[in-house]
């Protein structure tokens, strides 16, 4: 008698058990924010929530776009849009090294065979003036999640920490599955693949990202969006929603500049000194609005 | 006496801090339970990834204490009665004994009696307090708590005695249990004592507390499985540390990786193991050469032995060195120096330029100080410019702290140097084939000596890196280690980005110190200030840095005293902005010297002495040094010594009364004045003489030779004569005495 060996969770049932394990913790399950972000942090679910006196308890699954990493779907490793799991719960749990091993029991990973080590790394993002202690997650050596605990965001020390966790999904699903290319991934359990959901898109991306983005309609669009944020944050009472939206566009924006190399080392520091100044600025307002709604409550 | 054990539980501490953790929490608990009069025996500390534990004997109770304070005598008044009594807590004067002293009479003693404490009471108090102001590197709040410690904490096992001490620290109340391995031994437990405490959690807990334990069952496993394949570990100090710093319970594993591999440098091999995935590499100890294997260090028995734990570390380890190889490849399709352009895309810093401009300042540098060590000019050069070009190579992009390792080795293979060295290997790598003959233009008429001079410069000029690292040796690696460095110190002072206090970003100091070793270990002959003119000149000349150096071309090649006064003359607010930033950094170059010499048990007073002349050949400084330290320990030195601090002193206390006769002193016509007079007229141009030769020891037989005289003088003519002009002729013969010493160092300096 032979028990029959478990199919590892294809792309997609991964992402369902995750959200279906965090549902059960409590955590609100959002959609994936509708603008280009770099991380998933970066979803205003994480950086503004996290700021102010408010529980939160939320996940999603975040694409990320880094135009610069795009390969023409050529590299087995490297995309320019990949998806992150994120997992953030304000404040952090007693037992959130318990849940969050508890989720690498979820998604099939056998932790009598396999060897999790909590291994000291530190996050920063100077974009959103945060940082916070942590560890990268060791699965046999290799890093399977990013663990933090915020301490500051836009520049404000935290009220409640919050605990972050970010899963790669595509690394963690090409491990579960013991894959070598992200392409060869199993998407669904119906014969589709990675690679045909998302080959083509990469080698259009990468083609568009490096060749036929229009520099100066891109530049236009830059400052559109920086002024649109300040004025924003401007106002007798300022927006910092729709101005921290115009911090993550302008991101963007600078990130596809960045990828057609038209950016010179000194432009370089210019544009993310000011990208940094429109997502801190939207940070700030928005802490500053927690921090009145909370003296007046 | 009673058994105190005392266990902090906290999600995983770094690796790197815990050693120091335990170190810190035994001194400041020791400190804490000492200030409350406990005597504190048979301490232990242990530390592990998620425990902090602190065992050692107290007492129960701090001993009562009856200390006395002496008062006022009685009948004293009344505001010195009120003070008394206020200051040793007394409501009434009647509370104060009375004692008698032959001396003092009757005097009032406030004997304040202070009774014990309870031990428990006492760790209610010392552990918040020492928990409270923990100095973690970098230390974290938790959810709503306002509680630092390095990661949320978890538990806090208190035990006196047996019994439970009760204290609330960071939201957690102290209990009579713990934790152990996640997965062999999760508990809680109920511990009653530190025996029992060792033996639950080595034994059925799965933890092994202490990090020594750790490190030597990690390195005899590990030396064991290596062993059995005929292979050895490459053994690595820091990170057996760092991976007993990671484990609870550690296991050792061997795996496997692709032969294929072995093709690459062994330090990449070595750096993407240790610092990548945290593993040994291991070797073939008939060859020497890395196997193809490495040791993993789980914390973890898996039931199938570890295969996975194996195949996946060796899956991840593969793709690492893929990358690699990847890296080396690409960089091996330019030679070296065709990275030296790119160099031009990083900034060393905003204010001084890119590593590129660096490059170009040191290269003209070390061509201008090539003589000075017996270097070759063009050679020194040329290797100043090959020396950060593997700063761009993706291989030192991925892994900086390859830096000049990479650049020798593409060095090497391009002028076909087949060196055996620890970093190069030899073997089937086709990337490694002889370059083609015009590989390296500029050095076409260079043999392999000299591309072995320059392949050194390459890998050596960041030398040396820390007190304990050796020093540059080859003269072309020690002209561009030295230009190096002193363009670096003198760039940072032309910015003003000198080191303050503990602040060193830019590690300033550890620059100088390598610039004062080199020099000296390698017995170079230069002046420092000219050199620091030099690098001055080289500066990028922004606004900013322009301020600073322009006194400089204002006057070009007049030398550096006269220069500075020359531009007191001129401007003064220039001289604070320009030519005394060099001087402050010569100042701090020899303080750096100070330091090293004070290692090396010269004593500080001598080096000042010998520094006031405004000296800057290191090396002459230091010869001074020893050979003043000889003499003055002798009885010659210390007589002399005493004969010039005596005519010193008449000197100071006579120019004290009025000015002090001028001209030059006649020969006296009394007989010890005349020897004196004869003794020194000798002296004098002899000791020049010496001095001009370098030669200290002789000088200072010169100046030994003065101390019969002079102590004959002083002990059989009075000074201060009655006779003005006799007066006045001594104490011109004492400023020749004076004079005369401090042609050898500022006497003055030294304590005697």
């Amino acid at each position: 008698m032979t028990a029959e060996p478990k199919q590892p969770l294809s792309f997609q049932g991964l992402i369902l058990r995750l959200q279906a394990y965090w549902a059960e913790q409590g955590c609100v399950i959002l959609q994936p924010f509708d603008t280009e972000v770099g991380a998933g942090t970066l979803h205003p679910a994480t950086v503004l929530r996290s700021l102010g006196p408010k529980p939160w308890n939320c996940a999603y699954v975040q694409p990320s776009r880094r135009p610069a990493d795009g390969r023409y779907g050529e590299n087995p490793n490297r995309l320019q849009h990949y998806y992150q799991f994120q997992v953030i719960m304000k404040p952090n749990p007693e037992n959130l090294q318990d849940l969050y091993l508890g989720s690498l029991d979820a998604i099939g990973i056998d932790r009598d065979l396999h060897d999790i080590r909590f291994v000291e790394d530190d996050w920063e993002n100077p974009t959103v003036g945060a940082w916070g202690l942590g560890w990268e997650v060791w699965c046999d050596g290799m890093e399977v999640s990013q663990y933090t605990y915020f301490q500051q965001v836009g520049g404000q020390d935290l009220d409640l920490v919050s605990g972050e966790l970010t899963y790669g999904l595509e690394r963690l699903a090409m491990y579960v599955q013991g894959v070598e290319s992200v392409y060869d991934l199993r998407y669904n359990d119906h014969g589709v693949s990675y690679g045909d959901v998302f080959h083509r898109n990469e080698v259009e991306q990468s083609t568009y990202n490096f060749e036929h983005s229009d520099v100066d309609k891109i530049r236009q669009k830059f400052e559109f969006a920086e002024a649109e944020c300040k004025a924003l944050l401007a106002l007798e009472n300022p927006l910092p929603l729709p101005a921290y939206e115009h911090a993550l566009k302008a991101s963007h924006l600078f990130n596809l500049l960045d990828a057609r190399g038209v950016v010179s080392p000194t432009q370089r520091q210019e544009y993310i000194k000011r990208v940094r100044d429109l997502a801190k600025g939207s940070a700030e307002a928005y802490a500053a609005s927690e921090a009145v709604e909370r003296n007046s409550a | 006496m009673a058994e105190f054990l005392f266990e902090i539980l906290s999600e995983e501490i770094p690796a790197r801090m815990q050693v120091r953790a335990g170190a810190d929490l035994k001194k400041l608990l020791l400190a804490g339970l000492e200030k409350a009069g406990l005597t504190v025996e048979n301490i232990r500390v242990l530390t592990g990834p998620r425990r902090l534990t602190f065992v050692a004997d107290l007492p129960l109770r701090s001993p009562d204490v009856s200390e006395e304070r002496k008062g006022p005598r009685v009948g004293s008044p009344e505001r010195a009665l009120g003070g008394f009594m206020k200051a040793a807590g007394l409501s009434d004067i009647s509370e104060a004994e009375i004692r008698t002293d032959p001396k003092k009479g009757e005097f009032y003693v406030a004997v304040i009696e202070s009774a014990g404490r309870d031990t428990d009471a006492i760790l209610q108090e010392v552990i918040p307090e020492v928990m409270g102001n923990f100095p973690w590197p970098k230390s974290m709040k938790s959810a709503g708590s306002t509680f630092r410690w390095v990661r949320p904490l978890r538990g806090l096992l208190v035990l006196l005695g047996g019994a439970i001490v009760d204290v609330t620290v960071g939201g957690i109340q102290s209990s009579n249990t713990t934790l152990g391995h996640r997965r062999h031994g999760a508990g809680p437990f109920v511990i009653s004592s530190f025996k029992d405490y060792t033996d639950t959690l080595e034994g059925k807990g799965h933890v092994r507390l202490s990090h020594e334990d750790r490190k030597a069952v990690i390195k005899s496993k590990a030396t064991a499985l290596c062993a059995e394949k005929g292979l050895e570990l490459v053994e690595d100090e820091g990170l057996l540390n760092e991976v007993a710093g990671l484990t609870e319970w550690p296991v050792v594993l061997l795996g496997d990786m692709d032969a294929g591999f072995l093709n690459l440098p062994d330090e990449v091999i070595r750096l993407t193991l240790k610092s990548h995935q945290k593993t040994f590499t291991v070797r073939d100890p008939k060859t020497g050469d890395l196997a193809a294997h490495f040791i993993i260090v789980a914390n973890q028995i898996a039931p199938d032995g570890g295969d996975m734990i194996k195949a996946g570390n060796g899956k991840v380890i593969s793709a690492r060195l893929s990358d690699a190889v990847f890296f080396q490849t690409e960089d091996a399709k330019l030679k070296l120096i065709d990275y030296y352009d790119k160099l031009d895309t990083v900034v060393f810093h905003k204010k001084l330029g890119t590593i590129r401009d660096k490059a170009e300042r040191v290269a003209a540098l070390a061509h201008e100080l090539a003589p000075k060590v017996g270097a070759d000019p063009d050679l020194a050069e040329q290797a100043a410019k090959l020396a950060k070009c593997d700063l761009v190579t993706q291989t030192v992009i991925e892994a900086t702290s390859l830096q000049g390792q990479i650049g020798r080795l593409m060095f090497e293979r391009e002028a076909g140097l087949n060196n055996n060295s620890v970093h190069s290997r030899e073997g089937g790598n086709p990337e490694r084939k002889a370059p083609a003959s015009d590989a390296l233009d500029p050095t076409l008429r260079w043999g392999d000596r000299e591309n072995n001079s320059v392949a050194t410069a390459i890998e050596d000029h960041y030398k040396p890196q820390g007190p304990s690292d050796a020093v540059p040796t080859d003269p072309v690696a020690i002209a561009v280690a030295l230009a190096d460095k002193l363009d670096t110190l003198v760039g940072f002072w032309a910015i003003d980005e000198k080191p303050t206090g503990s602040k060193d970003p830019f590690a300033l100091r550890r620059a100088a110190l390598g610039v004062v070793r080199i020099i000296l270990e390698n017995d170079v002959r230069l002046r420092m200030e000219p050199y620091l003119w030099l690098a001055t000149k080289k500066m990028p000349k922004s606004d900013e840095v322009r301020a600073r150096i322009d006194g400089i071309e204002l006057v070009g090649s007049v030398k550096s005293k006269e220069f500075k006064e020359a531009a007191h003359a001129r401007v003064d607010v220039d001289v604070h902005s320009t030519g005394a930033y060099i001087s402050d950094l010569l100042a701090f170059i020899l303080d750096r010297l100070k330091v090293y010499l004070r290692d090396q048990a010269m004593r500080h007073d001598i080096i000042d002495a010998v520094l006031a002349d405004g000296s800057d050949d290191l090396v002459a400084i230091v010869n001074r040094v020893k050979a003043l330290q000889t003499f003055i320990t002798t009885p010659e030195g210390e007589n002399l010594l005493a004969g010039y601090k005596r005519a010193a002193n008449i000197l100071k206390a006579e120019a004290k009364k009025g000015d002090l006769p001028t001209g030059e002193a006649n020969r006296p016509a009394n007989e010890h004045g005349a020897k004196v007079f004869d003794a020194l007229t000798t002296a004098s141009p002899a000791i020049t003489a010496a001095l001009e030769s370098e030669d200290y020891a002789a000088a200072m037989r010169e100046l030994a030779n003065l101390r019969e005289p002079i102590d004959t003088f002083f002990t059989e003519t009075q000074i201060i004569s009655d006779d003005i002009a006799v007066k006045d002729n001594n104490l011109r013969l004492l400023r020749m005495i004076s004079d005369t010493s401090r042609q050898i160092a500022d006497f003055e300096a030294i304590q005697g």
